[in-house]
């Protein structure tokens, strides 16, 4: 019993380490993944504000930044964090990397969501002199919503994997503890903890997602 | 008034070309129902669109409400959109949306007062028999009633004419024909234009006051629908014609008579049976001349077609084909000059 007590105040620090890094990058990959997608869709070829050049640089940079494994983009962005933050190691300084790792796969799953609504519905839309802002906000994501919802979720869910990563190299949470405990000092216990309570996790934001993707589809 | 001079349209796909529109030029009056028909593959959609430019016409002007539609710069187009509603095969309802918030989007889009919105959503949800539906999401509701919130949005914002892509050919024939006396209604109660693509002779038949027959991009008839219907010039209008089920009537033996109406009934199940003429004329006063007909009793109902002219006032001949109306009885004026 003790040792159950010793292992819950073991996992409380790291576990609030993960939901505060989850969270944070999680806001910031939106806030620029979800623009970005927003920005690819329309600029394709046959959308609404079609604009090749501007479609060819975003895709490559998306690509490009989509390409680098996480652990190589943690590394190259240490002056960036060290710049933002003021450190390369800790919690808040991860985001930093998991932001923008996320945010070209935000910028994805938007793009994707939002190519799937039916270009009868832009047209009709169109039909009645909307301008192409507003088909962007009252039509493409009001429809595409229990998409993007489900695809939010997958990018939470990756980010938890992510930061277990970052841990890995100083990130702190689940991850950080699962290496130091578990591989470092062959605490099994310690290990199998932290798995299950990031399993949980999982398990929750899935569930949640797919309860409000339900909500959301009419 | 819709001009439409030598419109042309090549589509480019991959190193393909294809014209589909190869010089078009109809000239649409104010007030009137105008049908597009022709094959699949024509250009009718190509050409309805024009209209409002969801596609770009590669020569040629559009002139509606005095403005050419091809000159006008994105703002104006616009602009010029608001005063043009389309509706379309596929409904294209805004899922996300209620059927009320679907026949508010046009008023929000002209940027209608918020207290102006409700009350004319209401008032076209009326027009179009769904007011209960107003909560509703599309997905609850059945095709006929779908394409009725089409409609109300298309006239919400008050436009001066309807586009009409082939509204009607995701229907059940008894819905196309509620669909169509809808059309046909608000034509004549608010005097809109309505340009009305399709493929089915019967939808063109049942309302469409002048028609153009469109084969392979270019005009190859235009003209009255009774004398389209009469005196068949292309090869498109005989065919489309000769795939027309038969009605119990033959279209060059109507008897054209000025103010003599001839109309199509067809009965089923219950009132088959029933006198319903004999007490149409007795109510009215109206003389119901029957031209032709048919009963055929089927294992499960028995279903008849009666062809007939109307003869007496116009006021005896509307109350008669209501009352007939109202007794169930399918009604199509074949014929009305
Ligand atoms: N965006 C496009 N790109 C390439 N070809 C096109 C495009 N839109 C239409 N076409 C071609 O142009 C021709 C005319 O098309 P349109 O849709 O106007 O025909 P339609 O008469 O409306 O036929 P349907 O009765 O099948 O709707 C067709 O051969 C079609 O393949
Ligand atoms: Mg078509």
């Amino acid at each position: 019993m003790d040792k159950m007590a010793d292992l819950i105040s073991l996992l409380a620090t790291p576990t609030w380490e993960t939901l505060y890094m989850v969270f944070f990058s999680t806001l910031f990959a939106t806030a620029i993944g979800f623009p970005l997608g927003v920005v690819l869709t329309v600029t394709e070829k046959g959308g609404i504000l079609e604009k090749e050049s501007v479609y060819r640089v975003l895709d490559g940079i998306v690509n490009i930044c989509r390409s680098f494994p996480f652990i190589i983009l943690m590394i190259v962005l240490f002056p960036l964090s060290r710049l933002v933050v003021g450190t390369t190691i800790g919690t808040t300084a991860s985001i930093v990397p998991l932001s923008i790792a996320a945010a070209p796969f935000v910028a994805r799953v938007v793009e994707s969501a939002l190519r799937e609504v039916d270009g009868g519905l832009v047209e009709a839309a169109a039909s009645t002199g909307a301008h192409p802002v507003v088909i962007i906000f009252k039509v493409l994501i009001p429809e595409a919503l229990p998409s993007l919802v489900l695809g939010e979720t997958l990018t939470v869910i990756n980010i938890i994997g992510y930061s277990a990563m970052a841990g890995a190299i100083g990130g702190g949470g689940l991850g950080d503890l699962a290496v130091r405990y578990g591989f470092h000092r062959f605490q099994t216990d310690v290990l199998i903890a932290a798995v299950i309570v990031i399993i949980v996790m999982v398990q929750a934001i899935q569930g949640a997602g797919n309860a409000l993707a339900r909500r959301v589809s009419h | 008034m819709i001009e439409i001079r030598n419109v042309k349209k090549t589509f480019r796909a991959g190193n393909g070309e294809f014209e589909a529109l190869k010089g078009v030029s109809l000239s649409i009056e104010p007030g009137e129902i105008f049908g597009i028909i022709g094959l699949s593959g024509a250009g009718k959609s190509t050409l309805l669109r024009a209209l409002n430019r969801l596609e770009e016409p590669d020569s040629g002007e559009v002139i509606l409400g005095g403005t050419d539609v091809t000159t006008l710069g994105a703002r104006d187009l616009r602009r010029l959109r608001r005063n043009v509603g389309m509706i379309f095969q596929q409904f294209n309802l805004l899922s996300s949306r209620t059927v009320f918030k679907n026949v508010a989007f046009p008023l929000e889009v002209g940027g209608w007062p918020k207290k102006d919105i409700a009350p004319r959503v209401m008032e076209m949800l009326e027009l179009v028999g769904l007011s209960d539906k107003a909560q509703s999401f599309p997905s609850q509701l059945s095709g006929g009633q779908k394409q009725r919130v089409g409609i109300a949005r298309a006239l919400a914002n008050k436009p001066s004419v309807l586009l009409s892509d082939e509204a009607t050919s995701a229907l059940d024939p008894k819905t196309t024909q509620s669909i169509l006396s809808l059309l046909e209604d608000i034509n004549r109660s608010m005097g809109i234009t309505i340009v009305l693509v399709t493929h089915e002779m019967g939808v063109i038949r049942q309302i469409c006051h002048r028609v153009a027959v469109l084969e392979a991009g270019r005009v190859v008839e235009c003209g009255k629908v009774r004398d389209v219907f009469m005196k068949p010039v292309s090869s498109t209008a005989r065919e489309l014609l000769s795939h027309l089920p038969r009605r119990g009537y033959d279209v060059s033996q109507l008897p054209t008579e000025r103010g003599k109406p001839v109309v199509l009934f067809s009965f089923n199940g219950d009132t088959a049976g029933q006198p319903v003429i004999s007490r149409a004329i007795k109510k009215t006063g109206a003389e119901i001349n029957i031209l032709s007909g048919e009963i055929d009793n089927l294992p499960s109902s028995r279903v008849g077609s009666l062809t007939v002219q109307f003869a007496g006032t116009e006021r005896e001949i509307t109350e008669a084909l209501s009352y007939i109306r109202s007794q169930n009885v399918v009604t199509e004026v074949i014929w009305n000059g």
